[in-house]
């Protein structure tokens, strides 16, 4: 049994945790759920050693431990798989598995011996994984059972899991979690750190609810439901789908694409000859799983992909862009939310002020004198526009974006790409990593957009987000679109298998 | 021409790479670690002036050695604390190194011995000419071993590759760390020894003339890995060995000495040029350079 007594800890100004007490019983499945923020990682973090809380103590089996790195939760049994997987890229399976418990001597790694013996463990619990491969082969999934073998060649009894799932299909979810209930058969407890409802009710014994760094509900799975779970999490009702009026005013089309091919640098088509229409007033959205040729199809239609390895056609109403800069996109009206706002969307170092302008720098109200001199008075006037109408938080524009929330962050980019009326908006994962309250605002306002006639066009590997959003799916699976559904009529397991197999 | 091709010009390379391998095989240690050394000259430096001064001191070129590597790893620890501890940028800090072992030994000889740079000459019963080779030659073999093949090397590359997994994987990431450095302190301490108590008989100003810096290129150009990186050395030894021995036979169509200057440029030219061109996607450890924070 693992308990958190009174467990605070601050991040500067921010108050991570606050007085969280959360228990976890043997030989169960604890889920902990929370909105982005509310303190579920910290906390579990604290747990496995990684940070040092700075008030309150952690308990093991009902005495109290000093667990300061995380070699002392593994040294009490103890295992975590950490939402971005701590793996060395470059090494073997094996030699990752090893690692900080070798089985050998100083003198010898003793990497074969361990080579049977994660076999053995791969094949108690179905983690089928070659301990010889190099890591950065290995798909995402893959990886994962490498970082699941990690824990339990430690004799991990308590697993702690953050987000396991967000990088899974929905098949592999499944198997997922038929390997996490092998393991309580087995006797060992799990924790997972989740923000997904379905989650928590398919797998859970019991669910700890956190929200703003305290820990605000302590249920058994079987006597709550998802309504109350989401209720508890944000403070308020919450609308689990999307309420939306069909498309009314379909206008002309819009974006017109046709063959467009982008090929990687060693040859390979990651979108191979693909055509679809956007019309005005429409959400159209891109289903699939995660590396299906989405980002590049973005990047071709955004202008950010390089020119030489785009090849078809692309028109905005009736002109083509396709050799088209991203500049000269932007001027045409389209507008674009990319999927990483770390890497394309914001500059984290710069304020908000500065992050408002990105894209329009060049021009009025950023920019005057030619575009040579920047109105720092108008460009803040712009963003606390910006910030108001789109109720980011904290509402100071001279805060850099680090210090935002994802939500917070995501509300800001589409402020801003907003503000540019397009014409065109490509989104990419619009949600991600957003919590539920700024999840069903950013959805509100794309459907607000589609009702003014901009032509959307949607990628997300959420099949929630793409069939509630869209008025038209199209599934692509290896850079093809696989085929169109109607959102309203196809199921989940319709899309899923679309997804997987393409057919 | 053919005269320059002999058991000399071998014997001449061996000796003129292994500095660079000691250099080179220690910068390996720190930087596979996750630190950048280009203190490696700074502390080759030091190791030179301590081992000839020590050796000139009590009459014993093995405890000048030994005062080499103690010197040696003085230097890669303060290094190691600015770098890990205090998460100073790693290349001001073996900047500063550098620069101020460039002046400390003028400094100190003139304190000890009332010269200006160079520590006095010592008699040749008092030089250790090959045992230093001998080390170099086994020291790539054992390096090869430590890395891959023991706990403490596979911890040494995931902390340079990935510092939070091995972290998270219950490895100390600065006890390796400052084992890597400290380490290197050791190697390129004995490589800096070599050059004053082994290849000639006293220290003099500058001594390892940027030995430390080609040192690092090699382990560049060997792609951070044992053999290559010593195979690497042996390039560089060779092409300074080519152009000691062609200093006043090879002439120019006129029939003139090809000016000094010119030929001792040749090994530096090659450095860059290898550096530039030749070495292709060399691809350093993920974390080198970069101190390691939680979040």
């Amino acid at each position: 049994m693992l308990e958190l007594r009174n467990i605070t800890k601050r991040f500067g100004d921010v108050l991570a945790n606050d007085r969280v007490n959360i228990t976890v019983q043997s030989g169960t499945i604890h889920a902990i759920i929370g909105e982005n923020g509310a303190g579920k990682s910290t906390a579990m973090r604290i747990a496995y050693g990684f940070y040092t809380a700075d008030s309150g103590e952690i308990l093991i089996d009902g005495t109290v431990c000093r667990i300061a790195a995380p070699r002392d939760a593994i040294a009490r049994g103890i295992g975590m798989v950490h939402q971005h997987f701590m793996l060395v890229g470059p090494m073997t399976v094996a030699e990752n598995i090893v690692l900080g418990a070798e089985p050998g001597s100083a003198l010898a790694l003793g990497v074969t011996t361990a080579s049977a013996d994660i076999r053995r463990l791969s094949g108690e619990l179905g983690l089928a994984v070659d301990p010889d491969a190099v890591v950065d082969h290995l798909s995402v999934g893959q990886q994962q059972r490498v970082e699941l073998l990690k824990a339990l060649y430690r004799h991990a009894q308590l697993l702690i899991l953050d987000e396991p799932t967000a990088v899974l299909t929905p098949r592999e979810v499944d198997e997922f979690f038929a390997i996490l209930r092998g393991m309580r058969e087995q006797g060992k407890t799990v924790v997972i750190i989740t923000h997904k409802l379905s989650e928590v009710l398919a797998i859970s014994d019991e669910v700890t609810v956190m929200r703003d760094g305290r820990v605000v509900g302590r249920l058994h799975t079987k006597e709550t439901n998802a309504a109350e779970l989401a209720r508890l999490m944000v403070d308020r009702d919450v609308l689990l789908r999307v309420d939306k009026p069909a498309a009314t005013m379909l206008g002309a089309t819009t974006l017109r694409v046709r063959s467009l091919s982008v090929r990687a640098h060693d040859g390979a088509a990651r979108v191979d000859r693909v055509s679809f229409d956007v019309r005005a007033g429409e959400i159209v959205g891109i289903a699939g799983v995660e590396g299906n040729g989405q980002t590049e199809l973005i990047e071709a239609l955004s202008g950010l992909a390089e020119a030489s390895t785009v090849s078809g056609e692309i028109r905005l109403g009736d002109q083509d862009i396709t050799r088209f800069g991203a500049r000269a996109r932007r001027e045409l009206g389209i507008a674009h939310i990319p999927e990483d706002r770390h890497r394309r969307g914001l500059l984290l170092e710069f304020d908000l002020a500065e992050n408002s302008i990105l894209g329009v720098h060049y021009r009025k109200p950023a920019a005057y004198a030619g575009g040579i001199l920047l109105d720092d008075p108008a460009i803040r006037r712009h963003a606390a526009d910006i910030i108001a109408a789109f109720d980011v938080r904290p509402a100071n524009v001279d805060l850099p974006a680090r210090a935002l929330s994802g939500g917070n962050q995501q509300k800001l980019i589409v402020g801003r790409e907003f503000d540019l009326r397009p014409t065109l908006l490509l989104v990419a994962q619009p949600t991600r990593g957003v919590d539920i309250g700024a999840i069903e605002f950013i959805h509100r306002k794309l459907i607000a957009l589609r009702d003014e006639g901009c032509a959307v066009l949607l990628v997300s590997a959420e099949i929630e987000e793409v069939t509630s959003l869209s008025d038209r799916v199209l599934v692509i699976h290896r850079g093809r679109i696989a085929g169109e559904v109607d959102p309203k009529a196809a199921t989940v397991d319709e899309i899923g298998l679309l997804m997987t197999r393409g057919h | 021409m053919r005269e320059l091709f002999t058991a000399s010009l071998v014997m001449s390379t061996l000796r003129l790479a292994t500095p660079l391998v000691l250099a080179a095989l220690g910068g390996l240690f720190s930087e596979r670690a996750g630190v950048i050394n280009i203190a490696l000259e700074g502390i080759m430096l030091a190791g030179a002036f301590t081992a000839a001064a020590v050796t000139y001191a009590v009459g014993n070129p093995w405890v000048g050695l030994l005062g080499g590597i103690g010197a040696g790893m003085l230097i890669a620890a303060i290094h190691a604390l600015a770098c890990i501890r205090y998460k100073a940028d790693q290349v001001v800090t073996g900047t500063a190194i550098n620069i101020l072992m460039f002046g400390m030994p003028g400094f100190l000889s003139g304190a000890f011995f009332l010269s200006s740079g160079s520590t006095p000459q010592l008699p040749k019963e008092q030089l250790i000419p090959y045992t230093p080779m001998v080390m170099a030659g086994l020291l790539v073999p054992l390096t090869w071993y430590v890395l891959y093949r023991t706990p403490f090397g596979l911890r040494l590359r995931s902390v340079g590759e990935n510092p939070a997994a091995a972290d998270a994987a219950g490895v100390s990431v600065p006890l390796i760390r400052y084992s890597g450095v400290l380490v290197s302190g050791v190697l390129a301490g004995i490589g800096g020894a070599y050059l004053s108590i082994g290849q000639s008989s006293l220290f003099t100003r500058n001594m390892t003339s940027g030995r430390g810096f080609i040192g690092l290129a090699a382990l560049i150009f060997g792609k951070w890995r044992p053999v290559q990186t010593m195979l690497a050395c042996v390039l560089f030894g060779f092409t300074e060995a080519v152009s000691i021995q062609m200093q006043g036979v090879v002439k120019l169509p006129s029939g003139e000495d090809i000016p000094v200057q010119f030929i001792q440029m040749v090994p530096y030219l090659l450095t860059i040029i290898v550096l530039a061109g030749f070495i292709g996607r060399s691809r350093p450890p993920r974390a080198l350079g970069l101190p390691y924070e939680k979040e």
